[in-house]
């Protein structure tokens, strides 16, 4: 088990994959069904290419044979087979879109799939690795900006070499001696463009890290605005945030303070090549080696060969930023599970028996002593066991062990006499309820959100449910009853009733084990004690785990486990821990005072 | 210049996208204050301005001289080519000069101009009242605060030289084309209606497909929020194939209209292309006709055609960056209705400077609504003497967090008065009024930085000695010396890896070196755990003496231990005395109490 923990710790550490390997990974997974599009998008763009190409040279067969000879007809039919050619151009360029956006949705479809698939497929030591805002982004920006990368790479910069190179031949057919001048301006630009993106790139790099600082602190003084009153903070805030715009806009300034120069300095090199040019053609042509239209074609090759150079150089600059894109989802599908189904199949949750034999559980990945230490007990179908213990001192991860939320690192957990980790985890999981101690509800009506583990189950069990975690009442009082709609995440309910509808929700399942993580701290002593009420008379054939912080939550289980420093401290019913534990003698004391004892 | 331009390869409708429909309340009025903050950029702006005008002019001259230069060489006239070559030099290197210039200084313009933008911005955040937040969601700000800004910031370093220069380009390839041969120029211009029929009708169709895609993303980035955020929940209930499928429904729809969107947009690149194209083989072929004649110079053609390239090009650009600067305006727009958004109302320069009050709490018939039409509070009144301790007890939602948001005065009243040692609230310093009130919420908010800078928000200038004081009396002291660096271990976004308890202990201590003169208790310790909160109790018991405390607990024991208690059921003190008093009563407390004694008994 550790074993493999280290491994796939490796894998996830094992970033920054070169942006060759990330992008021949991407090729041989997604693009693989879409390898036709991909591939008749750049041959089309030859098409448009070959157009482009063309036309400077029809030109100068217009000035130096049609003009020359005085030609009429010859012009004229120049210019027809030069607008000919331009439909040409207009279908290769019409084709190449198509086929690019096709290609380019296409892999952005299945990579955004399977990275939607592989988190939801994550354990939650993944989830925790990753944390959940940053897969959110990860499934959405960053699949667009590599989206955006690949098209404009199967445009721009496969259009700009052809272009390029077209131009090369074209000019060394004119005149290999005049192409002289190209050849020595190339390593020049080379030059240039390599030493200007050299120093820009790692500026914008410097520039997403200060502009994300900018954000979080915007972020925390919109979310922790009550806080920032309270203490009248905003002076310190403020300066805050000065420091942060002001780095950014420093770094911002380099950066394109560089860019700034490099397009003049393109243009002066490309301009003073094209006077070059004219200079020696016109010597040239002087001696009569080289015709005024071929130097008019030359200078039009020459523009187009410097200007597809400056695009494919920025074209790079855009893709390197979908390089850090490609990386962070390389990162998540190199990612895998640790936890996955048992080989018994078959099994399934019947009694609800839970039983811990020797469980020592540390979170993956975490050194340092283990969060449980050597932990034994049973608790028999239908009995109410109660975990009450400090912070810290292991409670929910005791309770995630059930569920297979996490394995254990050492020891068993047994369900019905079976080791979690060999039932299927549909099956295990379907047979335990869990309301968990952030209550998270789901856009959709009420009623879909309570069926959520059992969209078939029927009205009376939801209604059952719902009377049992008290959440009835509030529900009908609801313009729309069952079908009210909630907002995301349930923005539109207080606390206490989201806990209360997770409850609900847990119960409709009807489970043989309910895990209730301290699910009621937002609700009232009244309602709490109602729903325990509940909970005892219509659902006592389930085994109920519940963790709370208050006495009276706990008081009337019949059993609780006192955690203490990831230890079982004591077990018993609240009448013996009264009476021998001196933790729990505490705890009543300070709860509900000298008399309760 | 923000990077590279924008690429060719428009991506799957950006904010950007075309045809998106950007309404503008009052554009005049924006454009207006938005000039109002070049204003310190002035001399740059002006700078930068006439370095675009001197360079784009020289390098628009360029063609002319190159059209020469082809004359010189089918002349023969080495002397001419010669003055030709040195005189295009020239104008090449003033131009890229004053391209650089140019650059440079708006570089300056945008980025200063956003500094400030962003930074009135954020200022005018800290002034606003609690409401304004409450009314508007996290994203949407966050999306103000940086989108909008950025921009604008485009805007500004993008579109406004790209306008202007597009409008040189226009004028400058105008006249020199007129000039060169007015019959090509004709045959020219036949080309603009082409393409402004091509681009209305293209704009047009796409306009509505990427409103479509822009839905459709919509939907795919709210499903994938939904289920990624709430990931652990559905693992619990085993609905990965549910939240799978609708996910690929969704995932495969945005890709039926994306691919439809971007198609038929990106065919206007290629047909603008071809009628350009056509116009260049047309005015060649013309051209080439009328040099037999002799009515036009090769070079003049040679000159021509680059000028007609050049022509063709800014309506394009003007079209593009139209919608640029609408989205540019329409962000700026609602980057100012912030500015515009009335602040906390500011003290009056004779308020009263509450300094080391004693803590007397007046409530004297206090109405309050988040809305008018719902009143959270009715006609509420009671006194907190100096040093006692008020505990705050009845159902959820019947209003006790409101009280205490309006102490703090978070709202201002709809009806009635809160005093202060005598002292109408309203007419105390809100600053002075705050540092007196301590406060720990119910939501715990840590901020990024050290556990250090966490505690001592509560006391910017605190000593060490101070703040291990603080943490040693709320119980954190242990833990905290426990973590990898101690009092300088960095927390995570949200204090992610801290536990609840941990993150409660933690503002505890925040409060408490504050040292306020009136303490509020909001539900804090519900989810420390039982054994901790009695050191924490004990600790603010020691805390409370001598200080006026309101506590909205649960716990018996500490409602017990209050001077008074008040029941609040639905905006309404419906029992008030201490717990022996109210027991008497038998009422709604009695109940209440009750309640946990019968779990309790049976």
């Amino acid at each position: 088990m550790s074993g493999r923990n280290v491994k796939w710790l490796d894998r996830v550490s094992d970033r920054h994959p070169g942006l060759g390997r990330g992008l021949k990974y991407l090729l041989a997974e997604y693009w693989g069904p879409y390898w036709l599009a991909t591939l008749l998008a750049p041959i089309c763009m030859l098409g448009e290419v070959f157009t482009d190409l063309l036309q400077p040279w029809f030109m100068s067969q217009i000035v130096d044979v049609g003009l020359a000879a005085g030609d009429q007809s010859y012009i004229i039919w120049t210019a027809v087979k030069m607008v000919g050619t331009s439909m040409l151009g207009i279908v290769g360029a019409s084709l190449c879109m198509y086929f690019s956006a096709k290609a380019g949705y296409g892999m952005a479809k299945e990579l955004r799939g399977e990275l939607y698939r592989k988190v939801q497929s994550f354990s939650f030591a993944n989830l925790d690795v990753f944390k959940t805002g940053s897969l959110v982004t990860r499934i959405t920006n960053d699949v667009t900006q590599i989206q955006n990368a690949f098209q404009s790479c199967t445009r721009m910069l496969i259009r700009s070499p052809f272009l390029c190179i077209g131009g090369v031949i074209m000019v060394l057919i004119i005149s290999p001696k005049l192409s002289l001048v190209v050849l020595a301006t190339l390593p020049l630009m080379g030059i240039m463009i390599y030493t200007l993106m050299k120093r820009a790139f790692p500026l914008f790099g410097l520039m997403q890290q200060k502009l994300d600082r900018v954000n979080v602190v915007m972020q925390e003084n919109l979310a922790g605005v009550r806080v920032i009153k309270a203490f009248g903070r905003a002076e310190y805030e403020k300066e805050r945030f000065r420091v942060a715009n002001d780095e950014m806009t420093e770094v911002a300034m380099r950066a394109n303070r560089i860019m700034a120069m490099s397009f003049p300095l393109i243009n002066l090199i490309m301009n003073m090549a094209l006077i070059a040019m004219y200079w020696f053609g016109g010597q040239m042509a002087f001696g009569g080696e080289l015709q005024a239209g071929d130097i008019m074609a030359f200078s039009n090759y020459i523009l187009q060969i410097l200007m597809s150079l400056t695009m494919s150089s920025f074209m790079l600059l855009f893709v390197s930023r979908a390089k850090v894109s490609i990386d962070r989802v390389h990162e998540v599908l190199n990612t895998h599970s640790d936890i996955v189904s048992g080989e018994h199949g078959e099994l399934e949750v019947t009694e609800g028996k839970v039983e811990f034999k020797n469980v020592s559980f540390r979170y993956p990945g975490q050194g340092g002593e283990p969060v449980l230490r050597n932990l034994s007990f049973t608790a028999q179908p239908g009995r109410t066991v109660a975990i009450l213990g400090a912070t810290g001192s292991g409670k929910t991860s005791l309770i995630s062990l059930i569920p297979r939320l996490y394995d254990a690192t050492e020891g068993q957990v047994l369900v019905d006499g079976h080791d979690v980790r060999e039932y299927d985890l549909k099956k295990l999981r379907k047979g335990i309820g869990v309301a968990l101690q952030e209550s998270v509800l789901f856009s959709g009506s009420i009623e879909e959100n309570l069926k959520w583990g059992d969209e078939n189950a029927p009205d009376e069990v939801v209604k059952e449910s719902t009377r049992i975690a008290q959440a009835d009442p509030f529900i009908q009082a609801m313009a729309d009853g069952y079908d009210t709609q909630l907002g995301q995440r349930g923005v539109n309910l207080s606390g206490g009733q989201k806990q209360r509808l997770s409850i609900a929700r847990a119960l409709v399942k009807r489970p043989k084990i309910l895990i209730l993580d301290d699910s009621t701290s937002a609700v009232d002593m009244a309602t709490e004690a109602q729903i325990q009420k509940g909970l005892r008379e219509v659902m006592h054939a389930c085994t109920v785990f519940i963790i709370a912080q208050r006495i009276s939550s706990v008081m009337d289980a019949d059993e609780i486990i006192v955690m203490e420093d990831g230890k079982i401290a004591d077990v018993g019913t609240h009448e013996q821990l009264k009476e021998r534990c001196g933790v729990y003698r505490e705890i009543v004391i300070s709860q509900l005072g000298k008399e309760a004892v | 210049m923000q990077g590279p331009r924008r690429g060719p390869g428009r991506g799957p409708g950006g904010p950007g996208a075309p045809g998106q429909k950007v309404k503008l309340k009052d554009g005049k009025k924006t454009v207006i204050r938005l000039l109002g903050y070049l204003k310190h950029v002035k001399l740059y702006l002006i700078g930068a301005m006439i370095a675009l005008l001197l360079s784009s002019v020289a390098s628009l001259a360029a063609p002319r001289v190159s059209g020469q230069l082809v004359d010189a060489i089918l002349n023969k006239d080495g002397n001419l080519l010669l003055q030709m070559v040195a005189f295009m030099g020239a104008l090449y290197i003033i131009s890229s000069l004053f391209s650089w210039l140019q650059q440079i200084w708006l570089v300056k313009v945008s980025q200063h101009t956003v500094q400030v933008l962003r930074k009135d911005l954020f200022d005018r955040i800290q002034l606003l009242p609690l409401r304004f937040f409450d009314s508007k969601p996290h994203g949407e700000l966050m999306s103000r605060l940086t989108n909008d800004v950025d921009n604008v910031s485009n805007m500004l370093s993008q579109s406004m030289t790209q306008v202007m220069s597009s409008c040189i380009t226009l004028v400058v390839s105008l006249v020199m084309m007129l000039t060169l041969s007015w019959e090509l120029t004709l045959v020219s211009l036949a080309a603009i209606p082409l393409s402004m029929v091509i681009v209305r009708q293209v704009t047009g169709r796409t306009g509505k497909l990427f409103k479509e895609q822009q839905a459709a993303l919509g939907e795919l980035n709210g499903i994938v929020e939904e289920t990624v955020t709430g990931a652990r929940v559905v693992k619990v209930f085993g609905r990965e194939p549910n939240v799978i499928a609708d996910f690929e429904k969704s995932n495969e729809k945005l890709t039926k209209v994306g691919v439809k969107a971007t198609v038929l947009s990106s065919v206007m690149g290629p047909l603008m292309n071809a009628v350009n194209n056509i116009s260049f083989a047309l005015v060649a072929g013309i051209g080439g006709w009328m040099a037999i004649s002799g009515r036009v110079s090769v070079g003049g053609i040679q000159s021509f055609l680059q000028y007609s390239r050049q022509f063709a090009r800014p309506f394009n650009e003007l079209a593009n960056q139209i919608t640029v600067v609408q989205s540019a305006l329409a962000g700026a727009e609602r980057v100012f209705e912030i500015m515009d958004t009335e602040p906390e109302p500011e003290d009056d320069p004779q308020a009263y400077l509450l300094d080391k009050p004693k803590g007397h709490v007046v409530f004297e018939d206090v109405s309050f609504g988040y809305t008018p039409e719902k009143m959270i509070l009715k006609h509420v009144s009671f006194e907190a003497k100096p040093g006692q301790t008020i505990a705050l007890v009845g159902p959820t939602g019947a209003g006790k967090t409101t009280i205490v948001n309006l102490l703090m005065r978070f709202y201002d009243l709809n009806g009635g008065r809160i005093f202060i040692d005598e002292h109408d609230i309203t007419d105390i310093r809100r600053q002075s009024l705050r540092d007196s009130l301590g406060m720990v919420l119910q939501d715990v908010y840590l901020f990024s930085g050290t556990v250090r800078e966490n505690i001592c928000y509560g006391k910017l200038d605190a000593t060490e000695e101070e703040m291990i004081r603080a943490a040693k009396m709320a119980n954190c002291h242990s833990f905290i010396t426990r973590l990898p660096k101690g009092y300088d271990t960095p927390l995570s976004e949200d204090g992610g890896n801290l536990s609840q308890g941990q993150r409660q202990l933690l503002s505890i201590a925040r409060a408490i070196l504050a040292d306020p003169k009136v303490l509020i208790l909001d539900e804090a310790t519900s989810s420390v755990d039982t054994r901790t909160e009695m050191n924490i109790q004990a600790a603010m018991l020691a805390l409370m003496q001598g200080r006026t405390s309101f506590v909205i607990a649960h716990r018996l024991s500490t409602i017990r231990s209050a001077d008074q208690i008040l029941v609040i059921n639905d905006g309404q003190i419906i029992e008030r005395g201490t717990h022996d008093q109210l027991m008497e009563q038998n009422g709604f407390y009695a109940r209440l109490s009750n309640s946990q004694y019968r779990a309790k008994s049976a």
